[in-house]
């Protein structure tokens, strides 16, 4: 179990909720319990190969998980999790 | 989806537009998200200095510290613009790659310097393409 902290543009996938619990061992599987049940979410926060994309960055507490183990990050029931977005584009 | 947003922001968006010309310049449109209406204009700093003239980001930390100032004043996150300096204001590929879903992309073309056609857009929910939404300018 983790609560998972949703930024604004994907709250309109958990019915406007700014925070989910979910069930996981890891912070993969915890993002991959969020996806399975809200639908529309999943090609926002992965790309088509599955990886998590460049925009996207995960949190746990006040890490960003490529300073920790990325996905295989364990994660408790306590585990605060936080998508933060960052922006990008160009011409 | 209209986004509405003051005359007076707009200038400002485009002052600032201007003011980093020939580099792209990003910020903030915040206001109310369920009329889409923006009522603030909020510079951010464009982070990417090896290509400033034809990508921006901000990183996760910088958007969410400003992101939160707005928000502590009772401010929604509407969206977020962008100019592209001697290009026209369709968004790109790179654009659409990159964008977040259910929020209001503004592109102002920035020509020779001069803040020039000024366009919104939204990502479809299928990341294929993004749409124009129209832009209500509300006299101050």
């Amino acid at each position: 179990m983790a609560t998972i902290h949703i930024p604004t543009p994907l709250r309109a996938y958990t019915g406007g909720n700014a925070s989910v619990t979910v069930d996981g061992a890891t912070v993969g599987d915890a993002l991959n319990a969020l996806t399975g049940t809200h639908t529309g979410l999943a090609q926002h926060l992965r790309d088509a190969s599955g990886k998590l994309r460049s925009f996207v960055n995960v949190y746990v507490g006040d890490e960003d998980i490529r300073y920790l183990q990325n996905e295989a990050t364990p994660v408790q029931a306590s585990t605060e999790i936080t998508i933060v977005p960052s922006i990008a584009g160009g011409v | 989806m209209t986004i509405s947003i003051p005359r007076a922001e707009l200038s400002r968006l485009h002052a600032h537009a201007e003011e980093g010309f020939p580099h792209e310049v990003v910020g903030i449109l915040a206001g109310t998200r369920a009329d889409n209406t923006v009522t603030r204009v909020a510079v951010l700093v464009n982070e990417r200095a090896d290509s400033a003239h034809n990508r921006y980001t901000v990183s996760g930390l910088a958007l969410a510290r400003a992101e939160q100032k707005l928000v502590d004043e009772g401010l929604e996150i509407v969206g977020y613009y962008h100019s592209h300096p001697d290009h026209p204001a369709q968004y790109s590929d790179f654009d659409r790659d990159h964008a977040w879903p259910n929020m209001s992309y503004v592109i102002v073309s920035v020509l020779t310097g001069r803040a020039s056609t000024t366009l919104s857009w939204r990502l479809r929910d299928d990341r294929s393409a993004m749409d124009a939404e129209p832009i209500s300018i509300v006299e101050d």
